[in-house]
C-alpha cells in the first residue's frame, strides 16, 4: 500500500518513493460536479508548494489544482485529458492528474493522513 | 442587487428539493437547487432526449391592468419596444424594459391573457434579480388607471424537453394543444394553473404559473410521470447558452441594446417605425446604420471553456468580452457567446479567446449552438 496524504485544498499526494502522484480527492470531485476539461502543466515544470499546479474545469466553473508538495512535473496523465469525467469515475484512482518528483519531501508532513481528512471533512458540514 | 447580508429567500418547492437529494446554493437572493443528484451534465442530456422539470418560483410575475387591452398595451409599449397592442388573445411575447439610451433594464415575458373576460390584464415575467428594479421602473412611470400587481403568491414551474407535450397532454389537453409563445388558463389535476408554451432551453415546453400553496402537487403529479425528472439551475444555464438565449446581468445589462444583443426580431415593424419607447432614436439609428457591436456565437477550436470575463483578441487586439461560456454537452464541446465589432461578426471568422494568459483559436458562429426543437401551431 502506498501512502495517501490530503490538503485542505482537497487534493490527494499519493507517495511513490520520491515521487508524488496528486490528483483531487472524492470529496473535491464531488463538489466540483462532472468535470469537462483539464489543463496540465509542462513537462519539466518546477511547481512550488501551494502553487497552480493543473486546472480542473466542471460545467459551472474552472478551478485550481494547487501543488501539495514542490517538486518537477515528470508526467501528466494523457487518459484524464482525453477523458476528464476520470476526476469524477476514479478521482484516487485513473483519475489522477499528474506526478512531481517532490523537491522537498518533508512538505508532506504538513499534509493530513486519510484518516485525518475524513474527520477534516465533517468539520466542513 | 442582492443584499448578501439579507437571508435567502425560499420558493414553495424548497423542501421537496432537499429531499430530492438537490444541492442549494444562494441565487438572486434565493436558496436554489443548482443540481440534483444525476448533476448536470446527466440533467442537461435528460431534458433534451427526455423532460425536465425546473423550479423558477424565483422568477418575478406580476399582473398589469388597466381598464382595456388598448389603455394598457399603450402604456406597456411606452416601455418596452415591442408590438403589444397587437398581440392576439393567448398570444405572449418576448420584450425588454429600455432605459432612456436604449440599455436593457431587464428582458421579460408578456402575456395578453386568452380569456376575453381578462381583457385589460397583461401578465408578465421578469428576472428575479431584476423584480425590484422593474417593478419601482414601471410604477413611477405607468399613467394614473393602470397598475402593477406583483404576484408574489404564485409559483413558476417549467417542463421542458421533446416529450414534455406528451407529459402533460393527460393532465392538462388545452396545454398541448397550444402552439409556440401562446397561453391559456387551465387545470393541472384539478389545480387551477396559467400555462404558457415557451421556455429557456431551446426545447418544446410549459411554463407553468400556479399558486405557491398547490404548486407541491402539481411538482410531484408531474414528477410521478418516469418521462420526467427534476433539472438544477446548472442545466438551465448550459441548456439556455445552447439555445443561444442571453442571460440578464451577462449578456445583456443596462449598457446593452437590442439591437447590440442581436433581439432585433423581437421589435416588430410598427414599433420600429414609429418608435415612443425609451431609447428609440439609439435603436432606430443602430437598426439603419448598425450598432458598434454585436453579440455573436464563438466556438473554442481546443477543448477549453472560455468563460464570462474572457477577452477576445484580434491579432492580438483585444476586441470584445465574452459574456456567457462554458462546456456544451449537446455540442459536446465549449460554446461561449459575446460581443465583437460587427466587421468581426460573421460566422466564420477566427479569433482568439484569452484564457488565462493564453490567445487560443476560436470561430464565431451562428447562434443558437443546437437547433430549436419548438412547438411549431399545428
Amino acid at each position: 500500500m502506498s501512502e495517501i496524504r490530503y490538503s485542505q485544498d482537497h487534493e490527494y499526494v499519493r507517495v511513490e518513493g520520491d515521487v508524488a502522484v496528486i490528483g483531487i480527492s472524492s470529496y473535491a470531485q464531488e463538489k466540483l460536479g462532472d468535470v469537462v476539461f483539464v489543463e496540465m502543466p509542462d513537462i519539466g515544470a518546477n511547481i512550488e508548494q501551494h502553487k497552480e499546479a493543473a486546472v480542473v474545469e466542471s460545467v459551472k466553473a474552472a478551478s485550481e489544482v494547487f501543488a501539495p508538495v514542490s517538486g518537477e512535473v515528470l508526467e501528466v496523465n494523457d487518459a484524464l485529458e482525453a477523458n476528464p469525467a476520470l476526476a469524477n469515475e476514479a478521482p484516487e484512482g485513473e483519475g489522477w492528474f499528474l506526478k512531481l518528483r517532490m523537491s522537498d519531501p518533508a512538505q508532506l508532513n504538513e499534509l493530513m493522513s486519510a484518516d485525518a481528512y475524513q474527520d477534516f471533512l465533517k468539520t466542513l458540514g | 442587487m442582492t443584499d448578501p447580508t439579507l437571508p435567502s429567500l425560499r420558493t414553495a418547492l424548497h423542501d421537496a428539493h432537499v429531499v430530492l437529494g438537490a444541492r442549494m446554493v444562494p441565487f438572486a437572493g434565493y436558496d436554489m437547487p443548482v443540481q440534483y443528484a444525476d448533476g448536470i451534465l446527466s440533467e442537461h442530456n435528460w431534458t433534451r432526449t427526455h423532460a425536465g422539470l425546473f423550479d423558477v418560483s424565483h422568477m418575478g410575475q406580476a399582473l398589469l391592468i388597466g381598464p382595456s387591452h388598448g389603455t394598457v398595451a399603450a402604456a406597456l409599449e411606452t416601455l418596452v419596444p415591442a408590438d403589444i397592442l397587437n398581440l392576439k388573445l393567448g398570444q405572449q411575447r418576448y420584450t425588454q424594459l429600455l432605459n432612456a439610451d436604449g440599455g436593457i433594464i431587464d428582458d421579460l415575458m408578456v402575456t395578453r391573457p386568452l380569456d376575453p373576460g381578462l381583457d385589460g390584464t397583461l401578465f408578465l415575467v421578469v428576472n428575479a434579480a431584476r423584480k425590484a428594479v422593474d417593478y419601482a421602473h414601471m410604477m413611477d412611470r405607468l399613467p394614473g388607471g393602470i397598475r402593477l400587481v406583483p404576484k408574489d403568491e404564485l409559483a413558476l414551474i417549467a417542463l421542458q424537453g421533446p416529450e414534455a407535450a406528451e407529459v402533460i397532454a393527460p393532465h392538462a389537453p388545452e396545454a398541448a394543444a397550444l402552439g409556440f409563445m401562446s397561453a391559456t388558463s387551465s387545470t393541472l389535476d384539478d389545480v387551477p394553473c396559467h400555462i404558457s408554451r415557451s421556455g429557456y432551453t431551446g426545447e418544446d415546453g410549459f411554463e407553468i404559473s400556479v399558486a405557491a400553496d398547490a404548486v407541491e402537487k402539481v411538482w410531484s403529479h408531474l414528477l410521478s410521470d418516469a418521462r420526467v425528472k427534476p433539472i438544477g439551475l446548472g442545466a438551465r444555464d448550459s441548456l439556455r447558452l445552447e439555445a443561444g438565449l442571453c442571460l440578464y446581468g451577462h449578456d445583456i445589462d443596462t449598457t446593452t441594446s437590442p439591437i447590440e444583443a442581436q433581439l432585433a426580431w423581437s421589435i416588430q415593424k410598427r414599433r420600429r417605425e414609429g418608435g415612443g419607447f425609451p431609447g428609440a432614436a439609439r435603436i432606430q439609428r443602430e437598426l439603419a446604420e448598425g450598432p458598434a457591436r454585436v453579440r455573436v456565437g464563438l466556438k473554442p477550436e481546443g477543448r477549453a471553456p472560455a468563460r464570462e470575463g474572457v477577452d477576445i483578441l484580434n491579432d492580438g487586439t483585444v476586441v470584445g468580452q465574452i459574456t456567457s461560456g462554458g462546456f456544451g454537452p449537446t455540442v459536446g464541446g465549449p460554446i461561449a457567446m459575446g460581443y465583437v465589432p460587427p466587421h468581426l461578426a460573421r460566422p466564420g471568422t477566427a479569433l482568439d479567446l484569452l484564457v488565462r494568459g493564453k490567445p487560443l483559436p476560436a470561430r464565431v458562429c451562428h447562434v443558437p449552438f443546437v437547433a430549436p426543437r419548438y412547438a411549431r401551431k399545428s
